[in-house]
């Protein structure tokens, strides 16, 4: 059987069973379309939750991203997990006892406001809709991938897909499908890298591997101090490299830590469950769930680096990479083991063209002095070529000096103890090297069965749809309960509630998928401002709103929307306006950065900027009346949780 | 009256330990994960230094038992004080 037909078969059987499931657990009143009637258990929320959250970017980016980046990266496991810690402490055990359906209604509640709560409902669609482009992009690409159709006819499988079950089930069918996709993505994930590990450490366990000691050495040295000496060899950083701005990861950590307790889509997953003690240890619970896969993350990311150096330097696997010859295109088109090269090569994710003709691939990092000298000689090359004048002797004399340049920097540059030019390269031959091909082709590197391959696929699938899923319920709900009962028309019925419930989530499943068609910038940055604006809006105002009884309606009011302009402003600022590009203001260089703050930093001065305005705002306005200092009174206790009420 | 006082003194025991985990969660993160590295580079944990491993793996690990530690703590304290569930 081929890989294509394998890979139909296993994503087939794994949508069948989504759809079936959310059949069996569609929904069938607003309780349980916005918070499965509250009869989820701790254990099985902890579930639906790290599914909810480990999205396409989780699932498929992240390990790439710390292979590349090593320690520095090291921001997205610590923030990504640590924010759990904030949600399980500060926020999910007295959200929970308030006992309503969504954010805005506890921001609208305990502010005694509809502005407060409209405002809430802009943050929340700010945020909401930024995130699902990336999922709506993830899913395009893993279908376009794994089904060979184009991204976009990937795109609207996978709409169609979310549209089927999440429409109907709302958050129980939701819930139970998530758990099912938690299970096929957390074993995709970790059985390549139980064989990675064992293969290159002898240890099963990819979180013993990772400070385990190196097997195809003889084990005399361990595996990290292994990958260090191979890619520095080969003129990278370090993997265990220190990082060049402490300032800045320090403030990147804490953005991604308090972007994700205030995440709207994770934040509801918290109304589910039956008592509060519930929703304190079901954050436990989730972050075993999302523990599970990024633990195991960086163990992938390093293993599978080091396994693609080691395929382009056959040598380095027992010794000094630059004592062998690098690969040779005869082998990549010969050997069966190394297939994986040119059908990843068929996705543009892995690039490389033999520069110097010597038959084989040599994979290093090219100094910039290099790279710069072949851009101007390329220049100057198109110049003459293009050049309609007669007399081409001055153009000439430029290819010929910048030819000249080449020479000098191959000359300069050093691979190990010879330079570029005595080993006879012009320049780095593998010239793409796509973050995702780390957890993508992971099974093929470390050449598991076809089944494995498909199984990944479907795993990258669960992930996008699974989080795509939450957030296209965070947005319905905050348009039909929030804006149409809460603002617009509160004596709508019940059903007709549902009814605008289903409808509003189909038009955003409509828009997140034209805007995963168009979208406005890299997804990266578009996330990046999502936990940015989390950090800033929706986390300091619950946390205010249970913490403190002075803050009123208009200190609140105010801090939301100077986190929401100071960050998105901040961000825009270096990255364009509305992610357009060209129209950034200022370069997106460390140099340029106010105090060396990168965009994707500036979540917790946001956050800050919100406490200050609304503690000095409250300061000089009215103390909120007596009965909103009951209701934070009555949330910090948890006797007297029950049902949650519809109002 | 009493009422108030009693919910009052245990709100103070939940701060309490809220700011209590809050420090442990900072220390084995932020510090022991970023702002101590380069100070703890002589504990070597195979093959790297302890900053390295608690920034990519430890302080993982501290956050579940803190979570499950805080559930455990809160329980006992709503049983202390009559208001649980």
């Amino acid at each position: 059987m081929d890989q294509f037909t394998l890979n139909l078969i296993v994503i087939g059987a794994s949508f069948a069973l989504y759809f079936g499931i959310a059949f069996w657990a569609r929904a069938s009143s607003t309780a349980e379309f916005y918070a499965a009637g509250q009869g989820v258990g701790p254990v099985v929320n902890g579930m639906a939750t790290a599914a909810d959250w480990m999205s396409a970017a989780s699932f498929i980016s992240m390990a790439g991203l710390i292979a590349f980046g090593g320690y520095n990266n090291s921001v997205f496991l610590m923030g990504w997990t640590g924010g759990y810690v904030l949600l399980a402490l500060l926020l999910a055990p007295y959200l929970r006892k308030f006992g309503k359906f969504t954010v805005p209604e506890f921001v609208g509640d305990r502010f005694y406001s509809t502005s407060a709560r409209m405002v809430a409902v802009v943050c929340l669609l700010v945020i909401s809709i930024t995130y699902v482009i990336g999922q709506m992009v993830g899913v395009g690409v893993t279908f376009a991938r794994f089904l060979e159709v184009s991204t976009s006819t990937g795109l609207y499988i996978g709409s169609a897909v979310v549209f089927a079950y999440a429409v109907f089930g709302g958050m129980k069918g939701i819930t139970y499908t998530q758990v099912a996709q938690y299970v096929v993505l957390i074993i995709a994930y970790t059985i390549p890298a139980l064989f990675i590990s064992l293969n290159l450490t002898g240890n099963i366990l990819p979180q013993l591997g990772l400070i385990g000691s190196y097997a195809p050495s003889g084990g005399d040295v361990s595996f990290l101090a292994k990958l260090d000496s191979v890619v520095k060899e080969l003129g990278f950083a370090a993997y265990t490299a220190d990082t060049s701005n402490m300032f800045n990861m320090f403030l990147v950590t804490m953005s991604l830590m308090i972007g994700t307790a205030g995440l709207p889509h994770v934040i509801i997953r918290f109304f589910t469950v039956p008592k509060v003690s519930d929703a304190r240890s079901s954050a436990g619970w989730a972050l075993v769930f999302i523990a599970l896969l990024y633990t195991v993350a960086p163990a992938v990311g390093s293993m599978a680096r080091l396994n693609i150096t080691t395929t382009f330097w056959p040598n380095a696997e027992t010794g000094n990479a630059l004592d062998g010859d690098a690969i040779k295109i005869a082998d990549i088109d010969s050997n069966p083991d190394l297939i994986w090269i040119r059908n990843w090569e068929k996705t543009g994710l892995l690039k490389f063209t033999d520069l110097n003709g010597d038959g084989m691939i040599q994979y290093f990092n090219e100094p910039a002095a290099v790279t710069n000298a072949n851009k101007a000689l390329a220049a100057a090359k198109k110049a003459l070529a293009d050049s309609t004048e007669a007399d081409k002797t001055a153009l000439q004399t430029k290819v010929t000096e910048a030819e000249a340049a080449v020479a000098t920097a191959l000359g300069a540059a050093k691979l190990g103890d010879k330079t570029l030019a005595e080993r006879g390269l012009v320049g780095n031959e593998l010239t793409t090297v796509n973050n995702d091909i780390m957890v993508l082709a992971n099974p093929e590197i470390a050449k598991l069965p076809g089944w494995v391959i498909a199984l990944v696929a479907a795993g990258g699938l669960a992930a996008a749809l699974s989080t795509a899923a939450g957030l296209l319920l965070a947005i319905s709900s905050a348009i039909s309960h929030d804006l149409i009962k809460g603002a617009l028309n509160p004596s709508i019925s019940e059903k007709g509630e549902l009814l605008a419930a289903r409808i509003s989530m189909a038009f955003a499943i409509v828009l997140a998928t034209w805007l995963g068609l168009n979208p406005p910038g890299f997804a990266a940055q578009v996330v990046a401002l999502a936990f940015g604006l989390a950090a800033a809006t929706i986390f300091p105002v619950l946390m205010m709103g249970i913490f403190s009884k002075r803050i009123g309606k208009e200190g609140a009011i105010a801090g939301m929307i100077v986190g929401l302009v100071s960050t998105a402003v901040y961000i825009f600022l270096y990255l364009g306006w509305f992610f357009i590009p060209g129209t950034n203001v200022l370069p997106n260089t460390p140099a340029a950065h106010f105090l060396g703050i990168s965009p994707a930093a500036f979540g917790p001065v946001g956050a800050l900027l919100n406490f200050a305005t609304a503690y000095v705002v409250s300061m000089i306005t009215k103390a909120p009346p007596r009965d909103v200092v009951e209701l934070v009174e009555s949330i910090r206790v948890p006797k007297g949780a029950g049902a949650a009420q519809a109002h | 009256m009493a009422e108030t006082k009693q919910s009052n003194a245990y709100w103070a025991a939940n701060v309490r330990i809220i700011l209590i985990s809050l420090v442990i969660w900072f220390v084995c993160s932020f510090g022991l994960g970023i702002l101590l590295r380069p100070a703890l580079k002589g504990i070597s944990v195979g093959g790297a230094d302890l900053g390295f491993w608690f920034a990519q793996n430890g302080s993982i690990y501290v956050f579940l038992i803190l979570i499950f530690a805080y559930a455990r703590r809160m329980n006992k304290l709503d049983k202390e004080f009559g208001v649980e569930e």
